[in-house]
C-alpha cells in the first residue's frame, strides 16, 4: 500500500480517536456529577432554606441560592431582552447594510462577548461602590444583564442578518414604515429569539465570578433589591471548599441540579427551534 | 434606539476607563515594570508583584490550548470533511451541551477526576510529591471548557474554504487526508490563528473553574506539577478582603484590568482577521 494511504489511516484513526475522547470527557463529567449528586439529593434541598448547623452538616437546603437565581437570571434576561431587541432591530433595519455603525456594533458587541465575566463583575464592582451600593440583588443584576447583552445580541443579530431582503422591501413597497416592517420582520427571528434567551439563560445560571463582587450570599431569600442574594454557582462553590464530607456533598447535589437546569435549557432550546423555524421564509 | 445602541458601545469604553481609573492609585505608587515584573506579593507591607499570577496565567493558558488545539482540529476535520449528516448530529449536541455546562461545574469535576487522577496516579511517576491542584490539572480542565468554542470556530472557517479546492485536490489523486492538511489547512490558516486567539483569550478569562483546581499559591510554578495562582483566580479569592486597603484594591483593579486589555486586543485581532476571512470569499 502506498504511504498516502497508511497516512490517510493513520489520521482518521486519530480523528475518531478525538471525537471519542469529547464524548468520554461529557461523559466522565455527567457521570461524576451524577454519580457524587444523586446520594445527597433530596426534597429538602431543593425546598428548604439552609437551617442553623447547615454548613456543619446538619438539616436544610439551598432554597435560598435557588431563588435568588431564579431572581437575578429572570431579571435580567428580561432586561437583556428589552435593551437587545432594539439594538438587533436598529442595525439589521434601520442602518444600511454597508453601514460603518453597524460594522462597529458588531465588532464592539464581539469583544464585549469575550470580556469574561469576572471583569464585568470586577467593573460592576467599581460602579456600585460609585454608587454607594452594598452587594446587592440588583448589583447582581446589573452585572448579569450587562453580561448577557452581547450574548442577546451576537445570536439574534445571526438569525436577523439572514433575514431575506425581499421581504422587507415588500413591506416597505405596501407603504409599511421601517417601524411596521419590524412586525414582519419579528416573525421571522421569533426563533432567533427563542434561542439567544435560552442560550443567554443557560450563561447567566451558571456564571459565578460575575456575582461574586456584586450580588453577595446570604442564607435567606432576598425580600427587596437592596438585599444581597444567593446563587446556586456560588452555593457549590462555598460549599465545596468546607472540610466537612457531608457539607461538600451538598454541593455535589447542588451541582446536579445547576447541571440539569443546563442539560433541560439545551433540549427545550432545540425543540424550540425546531417548532418556530416551520413559520419561517427561506 | 440609536440611543441604546450608543450606550451599549459605550460600554466597552466605560468598563475599560473605570478599571483604568480604579488602577491609577496603584500605578501612582509603583511604576508599570515594577508590578509587572515583581514578584513579591504581600499586600500587607505595600508589596504587589504580579510575574506569578501572569506566569501562571500564560503557563495554563498555554497548556490548556496544547491539548485542546489537536483534539479540536481533528474533531473539526471528521465533523466538516468525513462525516456523514446522521454522525453530524449526533456529535454536534455533545459540544453544544459542553458548552453549556457551567465553569462550576467543570471545578466540581475537576476537583473530583482530575486533581486525585493526578495526585495518586500520574504525579508519583514524575515528582516527589504533588497535592494534585497544580498548573496540569487546570490545564486539562481548562483546555475541555474550550474545546466547544475552539470546534465551532474551527467548523466555520473550514466550511467557508470553497467545495471547488477540494474537488481540484481529489481530481489530482490525493487522498482525503491530504487534501485537508496541504489544501484546507493552509488555506484556512489565518482562520484558525485567529480562532486560537479567540479561545486563548477565553482561557485567560475563566475564573471559577481554574480557582477550583489550580492551588492558589502565589510563586511563579516551576513544573506541570506545581501549584500556580492565575489572575483571574487572584481578583476571585481576594474580593472581600481587598476593601480594607486602598492600595489592595487598587491592584486587584489592576489585575481586572490587565485582563481586560488583554483580551480586549486579542478580540479585536481576531474578529478582524475572522471578517475579512469571511469577506474575502464572499466577494
Amino acid at each position: 500500500m502506498k504511504t498516502k494511504f497508511i497516512v490517510e489511516k493513520i489520521f482518521f484513526g486519530l480523528m475518531i480517536i478525538s471525537v471519542i475522547l469529547v464524548f468520554a470527557f461529557l461523559g466522565s463529567i455527567l457521570i461524576t456529577i451524577i454519580r457524587n449528586g444523586w446520594p445527597a439529593m433530596s426534597w429538602d434541598m431543593i425546598t428548604q432554606l439552609p437551617g442553623g448547623g447547615f454548613y456543619i452538616g446538619k438539616e436544610g437546603g439551598v432554597l435560598n441560592a435557588i431563588v435568588g437565581s431564579i431572581y437575578i437570571v429572570g431579571a435580567s434576561t428580561i432586561l437583556g431582552l428589552l435593551i437587545s431587541i432594539p439594538i438587533v432591530f436598529f442595525i439589521n433595519i434601520y442602518l444600511k447594510n454597508d453601514s460603518k455603525l453597524a460594522s462597529i456594533t458588531r465588532l464592539s458587541f464581539d469583544v464585549l462577548y469575550g470580556i469574561p465575566s469576572i471583569v464585568y463583575g470586577a467593573f460592576g464592582f467599581t460602579i456600585m461602590i460609585f454608587l454607594g451600593l452594598r452587594t446587592s440583588l440588583l448589583g447582581g443584576i446589573i452585572v448579569i444583564t450587562l453580561l448577557i447583552i452581547p450574548i442577546f445580541v451576537r445570536s439574534m443579530d445571526e438569525v436577523a442578518r439572514q433575514l431575506p431582503k425581499h421581504l422587507l422591501e415588500a413591506s416597505y413597497s405596501l407603504g409599511a414604515t421601517r417601524y411596521e416592517t419590524i412586525k414582519v420582520a419579528i416573525r421571522q427571528i421569533a426563533p432567533g429569539i427563542a434561542t439567544a434567551t435560552l442560550l443567554s439563560i443557560g450563561r447567566a445560571i451558571g456564571d459565578a465570578a460575575g456575582v461574586m463582587f456584586t450580588a453577595g450570599f446570604t442564607d435567606s431569600i432576598p425580600t427587596s433589591l437592596d438585599q444581597p442574594a444567593a446563587t446556586l454557582p456560588l452555593a457549590i462553590f462555598f460549599q465545596l471548599s468546607s472540610p466537612l464530607p457531608e457539607v461538600r456533598e451538598r454541593a455535589y447535589a447542588a451541582a446536579l441540579l445547576l447541571t440539569l437546569i443546563v442539560l433541560v435549557l439545551s433540549i427545550v432550546g432545540r425543540m424550540i427551534t425546531h417548532r418556530f423555524s416551520k413559520n419561517k421564509i427561506k | 434606539m440609536l440611543i441604546l445602541t450608543g450606550l451599549s458601545l459605550f460600554l466597552l469604553v466605560a468598563i475599560g476607563i473605570g478599571l483604568f481609573f480604579k488602577s491609577r492609585l496603584i500605578l501612582s505608587e509603583h511604576s508599570l515594570w515594577d508590578l509587572l515584573s515583581g514578584s513579591a506579593w504581600k499586600p500587607l507591607s505595600g508589596e504587589f508583584g504580579f510575574l506569578p499570577f501572569i506566569v501562571g496565567t500564560l503557563f495554563v493558558t498555554a497548556l490548556s490550548i496544547a491539548i485542546a488545539l489537536p483534539i479540536s482540529l481533528l474533531s473539526a476535520i471528521f465533523l466538516t470533511e468525513y462525516a456523514s449528516s446522521w454522525v453530524k448530529r449526533v456529535v454536534f449536541p455533545i459540544f453544544d451541551i459542553l458548552a453549556g455546562i457551567p465553569s462550576v461545574v467543570y471545578g466540581v469535576w475537576g476537583t473530583l477526576i482530575i486533581v486525585p487522577w493526578i495526585a495518586d496516579k500520574l504525579g508519583p511517576r514524575f515528582v516527589d510529591y504533588t497535592s494534585g491542584y497544580t498548573v496540569l490539572a487546570s490545564g486539562i480542565v481548562l483546555g475541555i471548557m474550550i474545546l466547544p468554542i475552539l470546534v465551532s470556530l474551527l467548523i466555520e472557517i473550514f466550511t467557508i474554504v470553497p467545495q471547488d479546492y477540494r474537488e481540484a485536490s481529489a481530481s489530482l489523486g490525493a487522498t482525503k487526508w491530504q487534501t485537508c492538511s496541504k489544501v484546507i489547512l493552509r488555506k484556512a490558516m489565518p482562520g484558525i490563528v485567529a480562532a486560537v486567539v479567540l479561545s486563548i483569550s477565553k482561557a485567560f478569562g475563566e475564573t471559577i473553574a481554574v480557582l477550583m483546581v489550580c492551588g492558589n499559591y502565589a510563586a511563579i510554578p516551576r513544573s506541570l506539577f506545581d501549584p500556580c495562582y492565575p489572575l483571574p483566580a487572584l481578583i476571585a479569592n481576594n474580593y472581600g478582603e481587598m476593601l480594607s486597603l486602598p492600595l489592595y484594591e487598587s491592584a486587584l483593579m489592576f489585575a481586572a484590568f490587565i485582563l481586560f486589555f488583554i483580551i480586549l486586543v486579542f478580540n479585536i485581532i481576531s474578529r478582524w482577521i475572522l471578517r475579512n476571512i469571511e469577506r474575502s470569499y464572499k466577494m
